[in-house]
């Protein structure tokens, strides 16, 4: 939710372009789990955000992700019971039963990790880059009722995050602690008022009697066709490269997969892609 | 009543789940092009008659209605909300929930594409909606970055980009700061002189625009009381509801005068007839003389203590800059200051809820801070569950325990976070904007708590934008710009001599005799008569 209007090729791309070319990513990270290409997704979302001025938003976003990450990773190097290689042998530990963890198990963990940074990085760089109302208002042309709930939540979220900072400042000024339980209720009963103000007002600006939205007649900008082009590119290679399985990799029982000239040929092409339509810099105020 | 853009025939209306009707029998007409002022104190309905005008009331929140209502031509049985947005633009007490969408075009454009607009149409709507309210530097601003002043005048801006023939708005400036507030009631006043909007304001701060009204219309327990142009009002409410008398109208009756003015001009006007208007005090800018080294070294300590106290951000914006200020025990201090001055950033350096980058600050005892939203302290579904009986029963709340928070009054509320954050038992007490949505009465009763609260030995300090209300209770006046201490006085030094921080018994008068409030003004020009023929 925190989209500035930047000069940059993907800013410049219309908002569902631009949203397709950054569900691109995340779909291509999601089909795979070979650390080579996840590696090169993620190389290629930091370009992205780099080139779209959102370096900052996306590195944001690491200090939540990469936490969650190691979490992923240590809890299933805990839980897992596949892979042959232990590492030490805890034995018996409470709720974890038998803990013996697998360098399989910790490398697998890792992985899912590293896609949760990708695919959450990618989400960032599209909250960054792509108008939500513009995204809005082409949703609305496709289904109101999706829209109208999209508009709920878009304008929702910025709200509670603030007043949840007010109940914690005001939590922190009592003279006597108040149960975390009280709290959460009070908030969760605060956000229901909330989103009963804010479609009041969606209600008085005429949401509920809009009619289909005229189609906007705009050109195609050469930053539409190359963000769509590389958006369908990226989502095709993603797709065969999982389907004739380019760049497999197994973990369990045993780590097994090939970092050989296929992979390193299918993670150029995906870095490629994914950068080439961000260098038409031409007309783009440096 | 074909004319009438609003008409209602003994309406009634009760809130599903209500025991008493929020509107009774109401029968009025409004005109096109009137601008009518609509007053009561809290609970009176004026929400739900605005709500009413704008369509949310029944449609949106249900209940039951009796009655006849049009607005614009439009029976409202028949049109909710949407269908009346055309005609009605509605904007409400809180701006955060009012902008929808992330940049200001988007918001201002939302309302003409909901209208099915093309976008040669919406373009230029946003246009033109944003270069007569003056808001054409913020049409690519993000909306998350606009302050609350220009949020209120964006979602303005977009209650009106559709053309309404109606304009319905609930205390706007409420949340804002003076500067503020007049800019966006100059708006209105323009919007209706030069484009005949017809508007339909509810406002506690009445002094502030009176003198734009064709009509007031007073309710009391959902039915109207009064329905008359300013200066019969004024002469009805000295009689009937001292509460809603302005303070210029106070003036002129308490020396016995006539007509009760509905402006500071008018009220001028009055004095001048009757020989009674003091000439223009010389613009004074003093402060108090800072005390000598010596007599602050005899000093009795302060009870809050701020040593050149720096608040930094990361970048390197100063919020405070070398903020040095004592406090005694039982002072009360009103600390004044347009929106971003650092007045909210001082309280919580009292609190510790934020720590100096450099300086230190001091008490004697425990700080108690009540933030601007009472509400935030309410997380119980009984008064009774928020505190011991004891402490209720001491904050004169006993007789409360059973109702839930949200069913009190602006003032119980207020009173009941003052016990939550232990102001009972702190040596200083620090208040944020506790005026917020309050009517006078209510403000009359927390002057007065804070009053006795002092008396008992607490330092009292409040940051409040209301000049009136620092009128009220303060015994010395602090004013803010730019993170410093710009001018630290007595209440009639900064109160009697400014523009927009001073009190409409100050701005009739010209600052004479130091005079705020009516009572003052009253006795300082009584003085002076009492003076005259001796002279």
């Amino acid at each position: 939710m925190s989209y500035q209007r930047r000069a940059s090729p993907l800013h410049a791309a219309r908002a569902t372009v631009g949203a397709a070319y950054c569900g691109a990513l995340i779909l291509a990270a999601i089909l795979t789990r070979h650390p080579l290409i996840l590696a090169a997704i993620g190389l290629a979302v930091t370009l992205a955000a780099l080139s779209a001025g959102a370096g900052r938003r996306v590195l944001r976003s690491l200090r939540y992700s990469i936490p969650m990450a190691l979490l992923v990773a240590i809890v299933n190097a805990l839980v897992s019971r596949n892979g042959l290689t232990v590492l030490a042998r805890f034995g018996y530990f409470g709720p974890f039963g038998q803990v013996d963890p697998t360098l399989e198990a910790l490398c697998y963990g890792a992985v899912l990790g590293l896609e949760l940074c990708v695919i959450v990085a990618a989400c960032a760089l599209m909250s960054a880059a792509v108008d939500p109302d513009e995204l809005l208002r082409s949703l609305r042309r496709v289904s109101f009722r999706s829209a109208l709930t999209a508009t709920l939540a878009t304008r929702m979220v910025p709200l509670l995050a603030l007043d949840s900072r007010r109940f914690a400042e005001a939590q922190r000024t009592r003279a006597h602690g108040a149960s975390r339980a009280a709290v959460m209720r009070a908030i969760t009963a605060n956000a229901l008022d909330r989103a009963l103000d804010v479609a009041a007002t969606l209600e008085v600006r005429g949401y509920a009697a809009a009619r289909r939205p005229p189609r906007a007649r705009r050109p195609r900008s050469r930053h539409d066709l190359a963000f769509a082009a590389a958006a369908t590119a990226l989502a095709a290679l993603a797709i065969t490269a999982a389907a004739t399985a380019i760049a497999p990799f197994t973990f369990y029982p045993t780590l097994h997969g090939s970092f050989g000239s296929r992979q390193l040929a299918l993670a150029g092409a995906l870095i490629l892609i994914a950068v080439a339509p961000h260098l038409q810099r031409r007309g783009i105020e440096r | 009543m074909s004319a009438a853009v609003l008409a209602l025939d003994r309406v009634s209306y009760r809130y599903p789940k209500a025991t008493q009707p929020a509107l009774d029998a109401v029968t009025l007409e409004i005109g096109e092009g009137e601008l009518v002022l609509l007053a009561g104190l809290s609970a009176s309905g004026k929400t739900t008659l605005l709500g009413l005008a704008s369509g949310v009331v029944p449609h949106f929140h249900g209940g039951r209605f009796e009655g006849d209502a049009s607005v614009c031509g439009r029976d409202l049985r028949d049109a909710g909300p949407a269908q009346l947005a055309e005609h009605v633009g509605t904007l409400f007490q809180d701006p955060e929930t009012q902008v929808l969408m992330s940049t200001v075009r988007a918001e201002l454009a939302f309302p003409l594409e909901n209208a099915g607009h093309d976008a040669t149409a919406v373009a230029r709507g946003v246009e033109e909606v944003a270069l007569a309210l003056g808001i054409e530097a913020l049409l690519d601003r993000a909306t998350e970055n606009l302050s609350g002043g220009e949020l209120q005048r964006v979602a303005l801006a977009a209650s009106l980009a559709a053309r309404p023939r109606l304009l319905v708005l609930d205390e706007p400036t409420s949340q804002l700061d003076p500067v503020a507030g007049d800019e966006l009631l100059s708006l209105l006043r323009r919007l209706n002189e030069e484009w005949g909007t017809t508007i339909l304001l509810a406002e506690h701060r009445l002094e502030r625009c009176l003198g734009a009204a064709d009509r007031v219309i007073v309710l009391e327990g959902g039915a109207v009381v009064c329905d008359a142009p300013p200066p019969d009002f004024l002469a009805w409410a000295h009689d009937a509801a001292p509460a809603l008398e302005t303070p210029g109208a106070s003036l002129i009756a308490g020396l016995g005068l006539h007509p009760p003015p509905a402006g500071v001009k008018a009220a001028r006007a009055t004095l001048a007839a009757n020989d009674l208007l003091p000439p223009a005090a010389p613009p004074s800018f003093a402060t108090a003389p800072r005390p000598s080294r010596r007599a602050r070294r005899h000093a009795p300590l302060p009870a809050l203590r701020f040593s050149r106290v720096w608040h930094e951000l990361p970048g390197g914006r100063a919020i405070l800059a070398a903020v040095s200020l004592d406090v005694a025990p039982g002072e009360l201090v009103a600390l004044l200051g347009r929106n971003g001055a650092g007045k909210s950033t001082l309280l919580r350096h009292a609190a510790t809820l934020l720590k100096p980058t450099r300086g230190t600050v001091t008490a004697t005892g425990r700080v108690a801070l009540l933030l601007q939203n009472p509400g935030a302290y309410l997380i119980h579904d009984q008064v009774g569950d928020e505190l011991p009986r004891a402490a209720l029963e001491a904050a004169g709340l006993g007789q409360l325990i059973s109702r839930h928070p949200r069913e009190l009054s602006g003032g119980e509320r207020q009173r009941l976070a003052l016990a939550i954050v232990g102001a009972d038992d702190a040596a200083v007490i620090c208040l944020d904007e506790p005026t917020r949505g309050m009517d006078r009465q209510a403000k009359a009763d927390l002057a007065a708590e804070l009053r006795s609260r002092a008396a008992a030995g607490a330092a009292v300090i409040v940051a409040t934008h209301d000049p009136e209300f620092a009128a009220s209770f303060a015994t010395r006046a602090v004013l803010m710009g730019d993170g410093r201490v710009i001018a630290d006085a007595p209440p009639p030094q900064i109160l009697a001599g400014g523009w927009y921080f001073a009190t409409e018994t100050a701005r009739i008068l010209g600052g004479h005799a130091g005079a705020l409030t009516a009572d003052q003004g009253v006795a300082a020009l009584t003085t002076v008569t009492a003076a005259a023929p001796a002279a």
